[in-house]
C-alpha cells in the first residue's frame, strides 16, 4: 500500500512539472492557435541557466528561480519578436515549422556551449524525507508543488483581474474581434510568450534538480510531454492543461509501477493517441462543435512549380549514374549514398506531407520498421537481402499505415502531434519488445547488401544500387502524381471538406498515400540497415524525421525532383564545406527558419 | 422503384442545434424531380446549415432526410456524392493549387469506374495499382472525362476554357464560383444544391449565371437554390421557401411569398411590418 502512495505522490509531483510546460503551451495555443515546439528548448535553456547560477554563481535558491525565469522570459520574447511575428500573415503551417526550426537552433546552441555530456545540477535543498502516511516526501517535492500551485494562482489572478490578462483572454476567444476593440495583439502575444517561457524555464530548473542531472536530450522529451498534457486537457484550455498534466503524471507513475521504467514514455504517448482518437478536442471539450472554417489554400503556400525539362532530368540522372566511373573519391560516393537514402525518405515524406498535406513528424518510424523487418528476415530466416528489403518496404507500408490511421481524422497541427507520438511509440516498442527486436542491445551482424547472390560491398556498387532504387521510386511517384490519385490527394490537402462533398473518402486516400510513401521509406530503412550492419532503437530518431521535413520544404512540398535536390543539398553541401557534425543540425534549423520566412514554397515550388 | 409522385428530396422535421442556438428548427421541404425550389431568408437564418444537413457535412439532431424515398439521414458526404447529390459552397471552396481542369475532374470522381473496381477489401490497393499501371481502359476513361470537362467548361463561354490549366487560386472570385458549378455538374448530379451562386457577381455576370441555371432546369435537373437576389429567385423558382431563425416562415409561389407580411417583417424588422401589412391589404 505504502508504495502506491509513493507512486501517487511521485505522479502528482511530475505532473506539476509537466503543468508548468503545458500551461505555457496552452496560453500560446489559446492566443495564436499554434503548438509551440520550441517550448522544450526554453525548458532546456532554463535548466542550463539554472546550472550556471547554482554551480558557477552560487546564487541562493530564490534568486536562482527568479534569474532563470527572467532569462527564459527574455528568450521567449526574442522567439516571439523575431521568429514568429514576421509570419503572422503566412500560411498556417509556417509558424509550426518555425518553432521546430527555433527548437533545433536553441538545442544546438546549448549543446555547443555546454557540450552534450550530462551535468549534475545540485538541488540546493537539504536531503531529508518526511513520512506522510505510508509514503515519504522531500523538501524538493514540496518546492515543486509550491511553485506549481503558486504559479497557477498567479496566472489565475493575472488573467482574471488585470487589464492585460483580460486582453489575453479576449484575444484567445476571438482574435479579430479583440483587435477591432483596440486590443494590441502583438503585446498580448509578447506577454503570453514571456509568461510561457518563464514557466518553461523554471520547470526545466526544477526537473534538473529533481533528477540531479541535466542533458541536452531533455528538450524534445519536455516538448512531447507538455504537448501530451496540453492536448489531453484540450488545446488552449489553461485549467485543462493543469489537469491533463496531473493525469499524465499519474498515468506514467502507475505505468512505471506496474511495468518498469522503460515504459514511462510509452504510456504518455498511448494516452495522447487515445485522447486524439476519442476526444480530439481534449477531455473537457464539448463533444460536438460547429463545422470547422474553410481552410482553402491557407495550409500551404500557393506557388507555380519550376518546370524542369525532361531532357535536363534525364541528363542529370545519366550524369549521376556515370559518376562512379570518373575519378571521384570514395568519400564523395559515400556522401551521395547517404543523399540517396535520405532522398527516398524525402520522396515518402513529400508525398505524405506535401501532396496530401499530412505533415508527419514521425516519419523515421517508417525507416525503423523497414530496417528491422529487413534485418530480422535476412538474419533469422535467411531471406535473400534483396527480397528482405522489399519485404521491409511492404511491412512499413502496411504497419505504418495501420499505426498512423488514428490520425486520419485529425487536421493541421494535430496531425503533426499524432504522428510525432506514433513515431515515439514505434521506437519505444522496439526498445521494449526484446524477444523480437533484441531491445536496447540492437541488432548487429546484419548481412551486407546483395542482389541475386552477389554481395554489394564496394562503394561503387552500393552507390549504383541505392541510386537506381531511388530513381525507380521517384519515377513511380511521378507517375502516381499524374494519375487521378495525384489530383485526389492534392484536393484533399487543399480542402478536405469540399473533397468529401465530391465523394473522396479521406480514410481511403490517406491510406493509399501512406501505403505508397511507407513503402519508399521502408525500402530506404532496409537498405540502411544492411549498409550499417548494426541498428538499434535510436538509429532512426526524431532528428531524422525533422531533417527529412527540412529537405522536403527546401525542395518544395509535393515536389518529387525537389525532394531529391533537397536531399543532395542538405547532405552534400555540409560535406563539401567540411562542416563539423555538431554544427550541421544548427545549419538545418537555420535553413528551415530562413525557408519558412523567405521562400515557403521551397526551391522548386509546391506541386 | 419510387412512385412517380414521390418527391426526389423530402425533409421532415429537420433540426440542428448549436449549443443554445437552434440553427435549423423543424424544417419540412419537398422537392419534386425536375423542380427548382429556392430558399431565401436573412443572413443567419440557417440556410447553409440546412445544405450541410442535406449533403452529410453535418448531422441533424432530429428529423429525417429522404432522397428518392430512401432515408439518407446522417449518411457521409462521400456516400451522398456517390448517390448523385452535388453542391456548391457559399464561400467558394475550390481546390486552390489544382488547375481548373483538375478541379472539375474531382467533380467527376464518383463516376470513375475503370480505375476504381468495386471489389471489397482490396479495392483501394487495386486502385493504386491501376493508377500506376494505367491500362488502356483507365486511359480511355480519363480521356472521356477530360472531354466531358471541356464540354462543361464550354457552357461558361470564354470564361474558363482559356484558363483551363491555371491554378484555381489565380482566378477571379466570379470565376471560382463558375469552377465550383462546373465541378458540381461534372458529378452528373441528380440533385444540385447551389449556395448563393451569384454572390459577388456584377449584374451582367448575374444575368449570365441566371441563364445557365435556367438552362440546367430546362434540361430537367432538380435544383435547390439559396440566393439573395430576389429578381433571379422570382424568375427561376417553382416555389420559394422563406427561412428565419431556423424556421420556415412562408412557402409558395414567388409572388405570393414576396407580399407575405411575415417575410417583409423578417427582412425589414418589426418597425416596418405594420406599414407593410397595410400596404399589402390595400
Amino acid at each position: 500500500m505504502s508504495s502506491w502512495l509513493d507512486y501517487t505522490i511521485n505522479g502528482l509531483i511530475v505532473g506539476n512539472v509537466y503543468a508548468l510546460v503545458a500551461v505555457g503551451l496552452a496560453l500560446i495555443f489559446g492566443v495564436s492557435r499554434l503548438i509551440n515546439f520550441a517550448q522544450g528548448s526554453i525548458y532546456l535553456v532554463g535548466a542550463y541557466i539554472g546550472w550556471v547560477a547554482v554551480v558557477q554563481l552560487h546564487t541562493p535558491l530564490p534568486l536562482t528561480i527568479i534569474f532563470v525565469a527572467v532569462v527564459a522570459a527574455l528568450v521567449g520574447l526574442i522567439i516571439e519578436r523575431f521568429g514568429l511575428r514576421p509570419l503572422q500573415n503566412s500560411v498556417r503551417i509556417a509558424p509550426l515549422l518555425a518553432t521546430i526550426g527555433i527548437s533545433f537552433v536553441l538545442d544546438q546552441l546549448v549543446m555547443l556551449t555546454f557540450s552534450p555530456n550530462p551535468r549534475a545540477l545540485p538541488s540546493q535543498l537539504p536531503d531529508v524525507r518526511f513520512q506522510v502516511g505510508g509514503g515519504t516526501i522531500g523538501p524538493l517535492d514540496l518546492l515543486i508543488a509550491g511553485v506549481g500551485l503558486s504559479s497557477a494562482l498567479l496566472l489565475f489572478v493575472f488573467l482574471r483581474y488585470t487589464k492585460l490578462g483580460w486582453a489575453v483572454r479576449a484575444a484567445s476567444q476571438d482574435r479579430d474581434a479583440a483587435m477591432q476593440m483596440g486590443v494590441d495583439v502583438n503585446r498580448v502575444n509578447q506577454t503570453v510568450f514571456g509568461i510561457a517561457a518563464a514557466l518553461g524555464g523554471v520547470s526545466g530548473l526544477l526537473v534538473g534538480m529533481y533528477y540531479n542531472q541535466i542533458d541536452t536530450a531533455m528538450s524534445l522529451q519536455a516538448t512531447l510531454k507538455g504537448v501530451v498534457a496540453e492536448v489531453v486537457g484540450g488545446a488552449g484550455n489553461v485549467p485543462g492543461a493543469v489537469i491533463g498534466s496531473l493525469l499524465l503524471g499519474l498515468v506514467e507513475s502507475y505505468g512505471v509501477a506496474v511495468f518498469g521504467t522503460s515504459y514511462r514514455n510509452l504510456f504518455a504517448f498511448l494516452l495522447l493517441v487515445v485522447v486524439l482518437v476519442l476526444r480530439p478536442n481534449g477531455l473537457f471539450a464539448s463533444a460536438r462543435q460547429a463545422p470547422p472554417e474553410p481552410l482553402t489554400g491557407t495550409f500551404i503556400a500557393p506557388s507555380r512549380p519550376v518546370r524542369i525539362p525532361r531532357w535536363a532530368l534525364a541528363a542529370a540522372v545519366a550524369a549521376f549514374a556515370i559518376l562512379p566511373l570518373l575519378p571521384v573519391s570514395f568519400y564523395v560516393l559515400q556522401t551521395l549514398i547517404n543523399a540517396w537514402l535520405l532522398g527516398m525518405l524525402a520522396l515518402s515524406l513529400t508525398l505524405v506531407a506535401g501532396t496530401i498535406g499530412q505533415v508527419s513528424l514521425g516519419h523515421a518510424a517508417l525507416l525503423a520498421i523497414g530496417a528491422y523487418t529487413s534485418a530480422l528476415l535476412s538474419l533469422t530466416l535467411y531471406v535473400p537481402v534483396g527480397l528482405a528489403i522489399i519485404a521491409g518496404g511492404l511491412m512499413s507500408a502496411a504497419l505504418g499505415t495501420i499505426l498512423i490511421s488514428p490520425s486520419f481524422r485529425l487536421r493541421g497541427h494535430y496531425v503533426s502531434i499524432a504522428t510525432l507520438a506514433i513515431g515515439e511509440i514505434v521506437s519505444l516498442v522496439i526498445l521494449n519488445w526484446e524477444s523480437v527486436t533484441r531491445g536496447p542491445i540492437g541488432i548487429s551482424g546484419i548481412p551486407p547488401l546483395s542482389l541475386f547472390g552477389f554481395d554489394l560491398i564496394s562503394p561503387t556498387s552500393v552507390y549504383w544500387f541505392s541510386f537506381a532504387v531511388m530513381v525507380v521510386l521517384a519515377l513511380l511517384q511521378a507517375r502516381l502524381l499524374g494519375s487521378h490519385l495525384g489530383r485526389s490527394f492534392r484536393a484533399i490537402r487543399d480542402d478536405d471538406i469540399a473533397a468529401r462533398a465530391y465523394g473522396l473518402s479521406l480514410n481511403r486516400y490517406k491510406s493509399l498515400a501512406f501505403i505508397f510513401g511507407g513503402f519508399a521509406a521502408g525500402v530506404s530503412g532496409g537498405i540502411a540497415a544492411h549498409l550499417y550492419s548494426y541498428i538499434n532503437h535510436e538509429t532512426f530518431n526524431t532528428q531524422q524525421s525533422i531533417l527529412a521535413l527540412t529537405v522536403v520544404i527546401l525542395g518544395g512540398l509535393g515536389n518529387v525532383v525537389g525532394a531529391i535536390v533537397g536531399a543532395v543539398a542538405l547532405v552534400g553541401l555540409p560535406e563539401i564545406f567540411r562542416v563539423a557534425a555538431e554544427y550541421r543540425i544548427l545549419i538545418y534549423g537555420i535553413v528551415l527558419l530562413l525557408l519558412v520566412r523567405f521562400r515557403p514554397q521551397g526551391l522548386l515550388g509546391t506541386i | 422503384m419510387a412512385e412517380a409522385n414521390t418527391p426526389l428530396l423530402s425533409l421532415r422535421g429537420l433540426t440542428r442545434r448549436f449549443g443554445g442556438l437552434t440553427a435549423v428548427d423543424g424544417m419540412d421541404l419537398d422537392l419534386a424531380k425536375g423542380g427548382l425550389v429556392s430558399i431565401i431568408g436573412p443572413n443567419g437564418a440557417g440556410k447553409t446549415t440546412l445544405f450541410n444537413l442535406v449533403t452529410g457535412l453535418d448531422r441533424p439532431d432530429a428529423g429525417e432526410v429522404r432522397f428518392e424515398g430512401q432515408d439518407i439521414t446522417g449518411l457521409s458526404p462521400e456516400r451522398l456524392a456517390g448517390g448523385g447529390i452535388a453542391r456548391t459552397f457559399q464561400l467558394g471552396r475550390v481546390f486552390g493549387n489544382l488547375s481548373v481542369m483538375d478541379n472539375v475532374l474531382i467533380g467527376a470522381h464518383t463516376r470513375l469506374r475503370a480505375v476504381k473496381p468495386a471489389v471489397p477489401v482490396i479495392g483501394p490497393l487495386l486502385e493504386l495499382g491501376l493508377a500506376l499501371l494505367r491500362p488502356a481502359s483507365v486511359k480511355a476513361e480519363e480521356e472521356r472525362l477530360r472531354e466531358d470537362v471541356k464540354a462543361i467548361l464550354a457552357r461558361f463561354g470564354e470564361r474558363l476554357l482559356p484558363r483551363i490549366d491555371q491554378p484555381a487560386y489565380s482566378l477571379s472570385y466570379a470565376n471560382r464560383r463558375r469552377v465550383e458549378i462546373a465541378r458540381a455538374l461534372a458529378l452528373k448530379p441528380r440533385l444540385l444544391l447551389l449556395d448563393e451562386p451569384t454572390a459577388g457577381m456584377n449584374p451582367s455576370e448575374t444575368a449570365e449565371m441566371q441563364a445557365l441555371v435556367a438552362e440546367l432546369k430546362a434540361e430537367g435537373l432538380t435544383i435547390l437554390l439559396i440566393e439573395h437576389k430576389l429578381e433571379m429567385v422570382m424568375r427561376l423558382s417553382d416555389r420559394v421557401i422563406v427561412m428565419d431563425e431556423g424556421m420556415k416562415i412562408a412557402e409558395g409561389p414567388g409572388e405570393e411569398v414576396r407580399n407575405d407580411p411575415k417575410v417583409i417583417e423578417a427582412y425589414l424588422g418589426h418597425g416596418l411590418s405594420g406599414g407593410a401589412e397595410q400596404e399589402s391589404a390595400a
